[in-house]
């Protein structure tokens, strides 16, 4: 009796911390008042602003599109490197390649992005390309950290599975092009959309990396919304938090749904 | 014959992408770093001189000017120091919660660990502001100390240290819990049962039995959170002050500010080599003996 008392306690105490955050941020996006803090009365009023707001629309579109070419990039990539981790045995300096296909996880942002603006900066010196940095630097950085998200989920996902399912097709006369594209990816697909989805929101969310290698016309949503909140507050980001945040849940349930998936 | 090529395609596209766009960034830091640094653009010289004939131009002044520096030693401690209060307050609020998790019915660990997971899943950046929000001098703590009379007049909360660690344990908590929960969940829940059976008390169980097997688990979850937090800007940057300087923000000064690439190269392989290398390489080592005691 007394230990189920305190079970319920630890976790509506832990949930409430969880939640409680959110839950004001997203309460005083209805203040009408422009000093954030000071409560007015209810209104959509940040909401209009917000929708009128260009430069976050702009940014908003921006973050959208990179973060959908570098999921799509990374998780083409990440499938590769699960699958050649899991099902090849011969890679040329194994160890290699496991090191870069999991130190971007452990590497803290900045470092990372520090390395790819002196890399860009360097090869323009070298070879003239690229010449300015911008959406395209950006892109090519979340597909560099984002891979490594995706290869772990494939990997997981790879060693659960029956291997005696791919090598029946295989005795059945199919080759192992067709064992690829008709058993194994079939298979791992809701693992796939997981990754996708989970590269998706990283490279939405990222602000360190994609400071480093932003330049003209490329200023992500993260960038755009840490200017403006950096010293101060901001009712319309308090606006954008709340829309955020409901379709980021929104895309955090369907990866819960696509991993959990595959177990059952 | 075909299989060999279509392998190959498998392991070198990817292999390719990450050396030229993740280990020649590394080398390029590591190259800069050990440059002599001049006015100019870029700030540093040519690590090859070709002029009288081939010379190998490289120093370790960088490396020797921040170590000796207290400035940058001292910020490094501060973030190792940040790192350390940040995972133990995640370990002391997330074990429980996973430990309550893993021990629940299906249907309720399943619900909790979507709730546990949804905020994650929503914007770093916004939820560290959230906390600017509540830590406001007119914010929304301030006012629930005053009407409880534990204060008189509104305590800045904001700008110091303590607004830091608790930004950083708030963000950081699902990496703590997910990777605990992954390994509570395997261990069997009888053998707690057992534990009491044979006469030990909650305390003994949780110490003998419950503790030692989640060991895993908590190195698992404890790296997540401390290796990032060593190298954590934003946080800081939001909701701290002036009263203590991080890694972060002065390898950030270093290279914008101080416009000094060599220096901030210096700062960056340094944390790689002691922060990262020794994880990468634990990690590397281990995932070889697994597979070998498997097969």
């Amino acid at each position: 009796m007394k230990s189920s008392v305190i079970k319920s306690t630890v976790i509506f105490l832990s949930l409430f911390f969880l939640y409680f955050p959110i839950l004001v941020l997203i309460f005083y996006s209805f203040n009408e008042n422009k000093r954030v803090m000071v409560w007015k009365g209810f209104s959509l009023r940040w909401y209009n602003e917000l929708f009128n707001n260009e430069q976050i629309i702009e940014a908003f579109i921006i973050s959208i599109k990179i973060a959908a070419l570098s999921a799509t990039f990374a998780t083409i990539l990440g499938v590769m490197i699960g699958y050649s981790l899991v099902r090849i045995r011969k890679i040329p300096f194994k160890s290699f390649y496991i090191f870069l296909s999991s130190t971007p996880l452990v590497l803290p942002e900045l470092i990372l992005g520090l390395s790819m603006l002196l890399f860009f900066i360097s090869l323009n010196n070298v070879i003239g390309f690229p010449s300015s940095r911008g959406q395209l630097t950006i892109f090519i950085s979340h597909v560099t950290f984002c891979i490594a998200f995706v290869a772990i989920i494939i990997q997981a996902r790879l060693t659960d599975f029956n291997k005696n399912i791919e090598e029946a097709a295989m005795d059945l006369g199919y080759n192992y092009t067709k064992v690829l594209y008709k058993i194994t990816l079939p298979i791992i697909l809701p693992s796939i959309i997981a990754g996708w989805l989970l590269a998706f929101t990283i490279s939405l969310d990222d602000l360190v990396v994609a400071s480093f290698t932003t330049g003209p016309g490329a200023n992500t949503l993260p960038i755009v919304v840490f200017s403006k909140v950096r010293l101060g507050l901001s009712p319309e980001v308090n606006a954008l938090s709340a829309i955020l945040m409901f379709a980021l849940v929104i895309i955090g349930l369907f990866y819960f749904y696509f991993n959990k998936k595959f177990k059952h | 014959m075909k299989n060999k090529l279509f392998e190959k395609y498998f392991v070198f596209s990817p292999y390719f992408w990450l050396v030229l766009f993740f280990f020649i960034p590394l080398a390029i830091i590591f190259k800069i770093s050990i440059s002599v640094s001049e006015w100019g653009m870029p700030p540093y010289q040519d690590i090859f001189l070709f002029e009288d004939g081939f010379k190998i131009n490289t120093t370790f002044e960088n490396y020797v000017y921040i170590f000796s520096d207290y400035y940058y030693i001292g910020s490094f401690v501060n973030s190792l120091i940040l790192a350390l209060i940040s995972t133990f307050f995640c370990l002391l609020i997330g074990f429980p919660l996973a430990f309550y998790i893993a021990t629940s019915n299906t249907r309720l660990r399943n619900i909790l660990l979507v709730l546990v997971v949804i905020p994650f899943w929503s914007s770093f950046l916004l939820r560290v502001y959230a906390w600017k929000i509540i830590l406001q001098n007119n914010g929304i703590l301030n006012v629930i100390l005053l009407n409880l009379g534990i204060t008189s007049e509104p305590l800045q909360l904001l700008y110091n240290q303590y607004a830091v660690i608790m930004g950083i344990v708030y963000t950081y908590l699902p990496l703590m819990i997910l990777p605990l929960y992954g390994y509570l969940n395997k261990f069997d829940l009888n053998l707690i049962e057992a534990s009491k059976d044979l006469g030990l008390n909650r305390f003994k169980t949780f110490f003998k039995v419950i503790l030692p097997l989640s060991v895993p688990g908590i190195v698992a979850g404890s790296l997540l959170v401390f290796i990032p937090v060593v190298g954590e800007f934003i946080i800081p940057e939001m909701l701290g002050g002036s009263d203590r300087l991080y890694y972060g923000k002065i390898l950030w000064e270093e290279f914008f500010v101080n416009r000094n690439w060599p220096g901030a190269s210096a700062l960056a392989f340094s944390g790689i080599i002691i922060l990262v290398l020794p994880i990468v390489i634990f990690q590397i080592l281990y995932s070889r003996w697994s597979q070998k005691n498997e097969i």
